[in-house]
Order: structure tokens, then C-alpha cells, then sequence
């Protein structure tokens, strides 16, 4: 929930933006002076060597802690002894034993991450939208004050009002089971308490860059604000909406404290919850099936973050109002 | 906080006179209900009519459980909603308004029920009413009537809950009765709606029919009915006495009186308290509990500290290393750079619960690969010693948080225009003076408010504490659960929700200490780095 639900952590980045596109520049500028003669080694290692031995050193050092992880899943010696031998096997064994299990049901909290992450990223997104559209095209009273109050609320982070979130669904639950405590729809709803805020900030800069003439073109075809906003308006800012729905969708399986909270069945936790149980529990008997665990648990937040890193910072760059 | 500066009111500026407004208003108004179709319309009926069901759904249940204050706030949200979505015009609510519901229930109104439970004594013990907690002692109290009587019983359920069929050992009548329910007589069970267990079905459930007691009339004093085989049921009543008139609790066995003395729980004159209490509204006890009482004043200090220096290492550590690599890698001639830096994100990428589960694998002090590889079968107790626990934490959240100072700094770096440095270059200093007096201060600018965003994350960085080591070591000599290497939101988790005693007031005390630090810190320096821009 962090990175969404508090302000001051997701800052929008105008430099990370910058870093890529100037990035860009200095790669073209490279290319152009490639032809420049060679340089002798010394010269060579002086200028330039001794930053490969740094990045050398640091790819150990980022690097080390997954392959590690990767190395153990694949060990069927299974506790953490065994998998200091570094890649001396090859066994699957883990993979399928980490869906065996009925008391530990992996597959079902892969699931419900999947299912509560897509969900809270699509809501976030939606209601997120509907908000940015009215501050950036609409003028009414109490617009700019809302505006700062949205910033304000967002002050105190949700992660810090998990007692009352706790007592609330208990509540909940007392009229609407369904919603309450341990129900993964209710928890839904609590993290869309967080939709607005800073998603709202990110989106309303993006909205105000779509320039107006487009929506007065077709309201005078008569177009209605609905007709306006589904079609017209929330395919030119798709880019901003995907920002918003990964940053949320990343969140939301990170999240353990609300998560732990409110969900108390095994079968409907999620990874974060689940897991961590599961290491507290049996952590030196079945090491590689927690690695193997990770490793699957890993694989799509860090191929989504990976394949859309560039469009993450030009994102949230275009989203920074200044 | 940085506010962004909202562009000026441009249609209000150039607004005509009132009427003309007005007509154009409800044109726009028109054209828009003309424009939206058939489908947008029953869509729009069809999602109000099931948030009306469901409103008047609750306010029913609240008003039988005489809830009148959420019944008539959940009213009054239902009947705006309804306005919002019928009445034409209106439009930015329209569009507010699906946030908004959630923003005010889920964000805004658990803050204040945050501030409301920071001043009661909600928790394990204190966490009902007080008819409850009255009923439930006199429940837990109970021991058997020696010479009493033995009531023939069956098993009865009926919705899920169980029930006793009782038969009066004198008179034969059936009667029936549940925990929440005093005995009512019946023709017979199935009339009345009941279903009787059969023998299989009474072993299934043992453990729910041995916790049965079945009040024998309303007054509670007068005792319980229950049964340990499924087929006789015998008296038992409470060795507690309840007297309504003079509210007070006596035990029939010592005699000791129990007075509400208005801290939540029965309180004799010696002040033992009996337990479970109920919940009162106790001021601002659980702050003063929070920096008076020893037990967890020494505790909450040094969590206190250890939070504030987490924060500021772990900003130091990855803002040095992110921009000491940023500097490294900021070489056009070097190639392949792109390589690299996918590499070095990979940390960021990751998710970081795993990454701190995976890391305390590793620094296991018997079987972690840290000892027994890296340091050659070394027993060295990373996450045992408070020091070294602190080590631990304070290194992997290098390796988590460095990826995105690098970033950050790159970027920052490969903004400075080129010419500043080379009028510096042409002024005869070095490559050290130009980045110390030239880069650096600019780099900061930029920068600056990044780290106290970064610095008021780790400040409740709950994940990588929690995961790598529990808080742990724990202090032997605190009366909550708490250890070396907690920070406060990760201590507030703890008391509120590991443990058999959970204490929710003061949980939610400590829930807005730490928001007011963090409001305070960040607003300070915020206004800090203001200054710092104006210098440039």
C-alpha cells in the first residue's frame, strides 16, 4: 500500500524521466564519436575500465541474492544448508510439492493476489480517472480545495490506521458478511480508500495536457460528458492509466499488514501473508519450496516492472504538475 | 509538502451575467441527458437500486441492534448519492462522488476511529459492551449445582447454531433453548422449526455442544443448563453473583464485592480486576501509559530512536551508493551501461517482502549461506545480536533502496547542463571541486525532496523490519512485545495484533504519535528545502 496510499513516497520523479530520455541523447552522442581512434589500455581503464569493475562488483551484489533464491528452488535437499551449494542441481521437485500441500494452498493465494491486485489497480484506476477528469475539466466551487484536501488526507497513510480498519470490518462483518472481516472483496474496498490522492495528482496532470479543443469538438457532434469521457478522453491518456494501475497493482501485492489483517483463511490470504507464514513456520525443513514459492511470485511483478520501466518514468514525469 | 499550483479559474473570469449562465447551464444539462443512451440509464438504476438495497439492508440491522448514529450517517450517504446520480446537473459530484465513498469510509473515517480508539481501552479483555461482558462472565464462571436434577436432553440445530431440547424432569414438557436464547417451551422440535442431531452427528460436533449453556429463565443468576454427553443436562450456575440494582459482581464462593468503578472492568476494593471488562472511554490514559509506565516508556524510547536512525541510514546508505553509481556510470564513452542498469534495478523490481524473507535465509546463523560460504563456517548471530540485527537491516535495505537513488540521481545529474561544468573546468578547478561546489549543490536541489519522501517511507518501512527480523532480538525486560530492531509502526502491529494480549488503544495511541512525527518532520524540512531552492 505504501507506494500509492502515501504522498510523500511516490513523489512523481521528474528526474528519473530525465535520466532516460537524456540517456537516449548520450547514447546518440556516443554512437556519433565511435569513430574516435582506440584508446590505449591504460588510458583506457583510467577513463573507463574501472567503472566496468564497479558495475562488475555491484551485479554480484544485486544479483547474488535471486540467484540464490532460483538455486534453492531447485535443490530437493530442501533446507537452508542445502541450498548453499550454488546450482550443483537440477530438480523441479519443489515446484510441485509447493502445490500439494492443502494446508499451505499456494496456489490459491497466487490466485487471490492476482485476482485482489487486478481488481484494486482496476478500480484504482477507474475511480481515480472519473476524479482527475472532473478537476481537470470542470470548474465548480470547492475544486481547488479539494484538491489540497485530497493531498492532506493522504498525509496519514492507511498502513497506520490498521487497528480501526480491523474493528471496521469487524463491524462489517456483523451486517454484511460478505464485505467484513475475511472477505477478499471487503478487502478490495480498503485499499480502494486509497484510490484517490496522489493517483488523482498523477492523472489530473496527465488530463491537462489532452488539450480542451477535443472535447469541444465533440460535444458540438454531441457528444455527452459520459460519451466524452469513456471514448475519447480515457484512450488519449492510456499511458498515465497504466502507470497508475501497475504502481497500484505492485502495491497491492506487497502489501502484508493490511492483507494479514483483514484476511485470517488460509485459502483466501495472499502471497505476502501466506508466505511469510510459511517461512515463520517450517523455515529450515522446506526451504526450496519457499524459494520456489518466491520464485514464482516474483516472476510477473518483475517482468511487468521490467517491460514498462521506461513508461513508468515517462508517466509519472508527464503526471508532475509544476 | 510540495503543492503544486492549480491553474487559475479560467470560466469563472469570463463568466456572464447570471442568466445567461443559468440558460446555459441547463442546456448543457439537456444535451447531456439527450446524448446518454438507454443503457447508460439502466445502468445508472440498476447500481443505485442495489446501493439503496443494500443501505436500507443495513440500516435495518442497525436499527434493530439500535445502532441509531451509523444508521442515520449511512442514510443521509444514501440519500445524497441518490441526489448526486438523479438529479440532472450536478456533474462534477457525478464524477467525485465513486471516490470519494471510499475515500471517506475507508481513509478518512478510520483515521478518526483511530483517534477515537487511541482514547478507550479497546482491546483483548475491553472489547465489548458491558451487558456482554456480564454475560459472558457469568457464563465462564460456572460450576455444576451438586444436587441438582438431571434434564433429559437432545441436540437440536437449527440455521447453523445449536440448541438444547430439554424435558422437564417432573413434568415431561418439551422445552428449547440456546447460548443467546433462555428457555421456551414447544410442542415438539421439529414443529417449531428445529432439527434433531442423531448420535454421528453429536461426535462431530462436540466441542461447539460442550460449550453450550442454555440460560434456564432471563435472570442469569438464576443459572445454566449444560450438557458434556449429548443426552443429560445438568444445572450449573455461576459462582458470581450479579446485582443489577447495585451494579456490582459477587463472588458467592469469598465474597469479594466487584464494583464498575468506571475503568472497563469489574474492580474489587484491592483493585483485582476480573476479566473479560468492557470497553470505556479512558482520556488520554494511553498516552500517558506510552511515556510514563517504565515497562513500556524504556522500550518505546528505544524503538523511538532506532526509528529515527533506521530512517536516516537507510536514506544515507542508498542515496551515497545510488549516487556514487550514478556518478560511475554517468561516462558516455562507456558502453553497455543499459545492461548494467537493468541489472541494478532488479532489487527495486523484486518484490520486497520476498527479498527480506529470502535474506533472512541467508543470514541464518547456523545453515545461512553468509556464515557457512561467505564466511567459511563462521557462527556469527546476525540476527540474534541487537547490534548486528541492526546490520543486517540497515544492508539489505541497501540492497532494496540504492536501485532508486540511482535513478533518481542519474537522472538529477544528466540534468545539469554541461556548460556549468566546463566554465568550471575553464576556471581551473578539478574534477572533484567541480562536482563538490558545482554538481552536488545543484544535484541537491532536484533531489532533496525525494529524500524526505524517501525518509518518511522507511520511517514506516513495516516490511523489511517485520520479514528479516520479527523486531527481534525482543528486550527481556518489556512488558510489551517488542525488540531490538523494531521500528514503531512495525511495534504498533505488534501490540495490536501478535500475542494473546492485544491492546488496541494504545496501539492506535502510538498509531498517531507516529503520524504526528512524520507530518512534523516532513513539513519542516519541506519548508527546509524551499529554502535550498531559493539559494540557487
Amino acid at each position: 500500500m505504501a507506494l500509492n496510499s502515501n504522498p510523500l513516497t511516490s513523489q512523481p520523479a521528474p528526474a528519473l524521466a530525465e535520466a532516460l530520455a537524456d540517456d537516449k541523447r548520450g547514447a546518440a552522442a556516443a554512437q556519433k564519436s565511435a569513430p574516435a581512434p582506440r584508446r590505449p589500455f591504460g588510458r583506457w581503464f583510467r577513463e573507463t575500465g574501472w567503472r566496468h569493475i564497479i558495475g562488475i562488483v555491484m551485479l554480484l551484489f544485486c544479483a547474488f541474492p535471486l540467484a540464490y533464491v532460483l538455486s534453492a528452488s531447485l535443490n530437493p535437499g530442501g533446507t537452508l544448508l542445502t541450498a548453499n551449494s550454488l546450482f550443483s542441481t537440477f530438480d523441479l521437485g519443489a515446484y510441485v510439492r509447493l502445490f500439494e500441500n492443502p494446508s499451505q494452498p499456494y496456489g490459491a493465494w497466487f490466485v487471490n493476489t492476482l485476482v485482489i491486485g487486478l481488481a484494486t489497480a482496476f478500480g484504482t484506476v477507474l475511480l481515480g480517472a472519473l476524479a482527475a477528469y472532473a478537476f481537470s475539466r470542470m470548474r465548480f466551487t470547492g475544486r481547488r480545495f479539494g484538491l489540497l484536501t485530497l493531498l492532506l488526507v493522504q498525509m496519514f497513510p492507511q498502513l497506520l490506521a490498521f487497528v480501526a480498519i480491523f474493528l471496521l470490518m469487524s463491524a462489517i462483518a456483523d451486517i454484511f458478511p460478505a464485505l467484513g472481516l475475511n472477505s477478499q472483496l471487503g478487502l478490495i474496498m480498503v485499499y480502494l480508500g486509497g484510490a484517490l490522492g496522489v493517483n488523482t495528482y498523477l492523472m489530473y496532470g496527465f488530463f491537462n495536457t489532452v488539450p480542451a479543443s477535443i472535447d469541444e469538438a465533440a460535444k458540438i457532434d454531441g457528444a455527452g460528458h459520459a460519451r466524452i469521457f469513456f471514448t475519447i478522453i480515457l484512450r488519449l491518456v492510456a499511458p498515465i492509466l497504466a502507470v497508475v494501475g501497475l504502481l497500484s497493482f505492485l502495491a497491492t501485492t506487497n502489501d502484508f499488514v493490511i492483507a494479514s489483517v483483514v484476511l485470517s483463511d488460509p485459502d483466501k490470504q495472499t502471497l505476502a501473508v501466506g508466505l511469510y507464514q510459511f517461512v515463520s513456520q517450517e523455515t529450515a525443513r522446506n526451504w526450496s519450496v519457499f524459494a520456489a514459492g518466491a520464485v514464482l511470485a516474483a516472476v510477473i511483478p518483475v517482468a511487468l516492472f521490467l517491460a514498462l520501466q521506461r513508461f513508468i518514468v515517462g508517466g509519472l514525469t508527464a503526471g508532475s504538475v509544476k | 509538502m510540495t503543492i503544486p499550483t492549480l491553474d487559475t479559474d479560467r470560466a469563472s473570469d469570463r463568466r456572464a451575467d447570471p442568466a445567461t449562465e443559468k440558460r446555459r447551464r441547463r442546456a448543457a444539462a439537456f444535451a447531456d441527458a439527450a446524448s446518454a443512451g438507454w443503457k447508460v440509464w439502466l445502468f445508472k438504476i440498476v447500481a443505485l437500486g442495489i446501493v439503496d438495497a443494500m443501505a436500507i439492508y443495513a440500516i435495518l440491522v442497525l436499527a434493530v441492534q439500535e445502532q441509531w448514529v451509523i444508521a442515520v450517517a449511512i442514510a443521509v450517504g444514501v440519500v445524497i448519492l441518490n441526489a448526486i446520480y438523479l438529479i440532472p446537473g450536478l456533474l462534477p459530484a457525478k464524477y467525485l462522488a465513486p471516490g470519494l465513498v471510499f475515500l471517506f469510509i475507508f481513509q478518512i473515517f478510520v483515521v478518526l476511529y483511530t483517534v477515537y480508539i487511541a482514547f478507550t481501552n479497546y482491546g483483548s479483555g475491553h472489547n465489548s459492551t458491558k451487558e456482554d461482558a456480564i454475560t459472558s462472565l457469568l457464563q465462564q464462571s460456572q460450576t455444576r449445582v451438586e444436587d441438582s436434577a438431571t434434564y433429559p436432553v437432545q441436540i437440536a440445530t437449527r440455521d447453523g447454531e445449536f440448541f438444547l431440547v430439554v424435558e422437564d424432569p417432573d413434568t415431561g414438557d418439551l422445552s428449547v433453548g440456546g447460548t443467546e436464547q433462555p428457555l421456551e417451551s414447544i410442542s415438539s422440535p421439529e414443529a417449531a422449526g428445529y432439527e434433531v442431531l442423531d448420535f454421528s452427528q453429536i461426535l462431530a460436533n462436540q466441542a461447539e455442544i460442550g460449550a453450550l449453556a442454555v440460560p434456564l429463565d432471563d435472570d442469569l443468576n438464576d443459572g445454566y443448563l449444560r450438557t458434556t454427553d449429548g443426552s443429560n443436562a445438568y444445572l450449573f450456575q455461576s459462582s458470581l453473583e450479579w446485582d443489577p440494582v447495585a451494579d456490582t459482581m459477587t463472588d458467592t464462593e469469598t465474597g469479594t464485592v466487584y464494583r464498575d468503578i468506571g475503568t472497563g472492568a469489574f474492580t474489587a476494593d484491592d483493585g483485582t480486576e476480573i476479566l473479560p471488562g468492557w470497553q470505556v472511554w479512558v482520556g488520554g490514559e494511553n498516552f500517558v501509559r506510552a511515556v510514563t509506565e517504565e515497562s513500556i516508556r524504556g522500550p518505546f524510547i528505544a524503538v523511538l530512536i532506532w526509528t529515527f536512525v533506521f530512517a536516516f541510514l537507510s536514506v544515507a546508505t542508498t542515496f551515497v551508493l545510488g549516487l556514487f553509481l550514478a556518478v560511475v556510470f554517468n561516462d558516455p564513452k562507456m558502453k553497455s551501461r543499459k545492461y548494467y542498469r537493468v541489472i541494478l534495478i532488479l532489487p527495486y523490481a523484486f518484490p520486497a517482502f520476498l527479498s527480506a524473507l529470502i535474506w533472512a535465509g541467508m543470514f541464518n546463523q547456523d545453515f545461512g549461506f553468509i556464515n557457512q560460504v561467505l564466511l567459511g563456517g563462521a557462527s556469527i548471530p546476525w540476527l540474534l545480536d541487537p547490534i548486528l540485527a541492526k546490520v543486517a537491516i540497515l544492508i539489505v535495505n541497501l540492497w532494496l533502496g540504492f536501485p532508486y537513488m540511482f535513478l533518481v540521481c542519474t537522472g538529477a545529474l544528466q540534468s545539469i547542463p554541461d556548460d556549468i561544468q566546463e566554465a568550471g573546468r575553464v576556471d581551473g578547478a578539478g574534477v572533484w571541486q567541480v562536482f563538490r561546489h558545482i554538481k552536488f549543490p545543484l544535484l541537491l536541489v532536484s533531489v532533496a525532496p525525494l529524500l524526505i519522501s524517501s525518509f518518511a517511507f522507511n520511517f514506516n518501512n513495516f516490511n523489511i523490519v517485520y520479514m528479516l527480523t520479527n523486531g527481534g532480538p525482543r528486550f527481556a525486560d518489556a512488558s510489551i512485545n517488542v525488540g531490538a530492531t523494531d521500528i514503531l509502526i512495525s511495534m504498533v502491529y505488534k501490540v495490536a495484533f501478535v500475542g494473546a494480549n492485544r491492546d488496541y488503544g494504545l496501539a492506535s495511541a502510538f498509531s498517531i504519535i507516529i503520524f504526528i512525527l512524520v507530518a512534523v518532520i516532513s513539513y519542516v524540512s519541506f519548508r527546509q528545502t524551499k529554502v535550498l531552492e531559493e539559494l540557487n
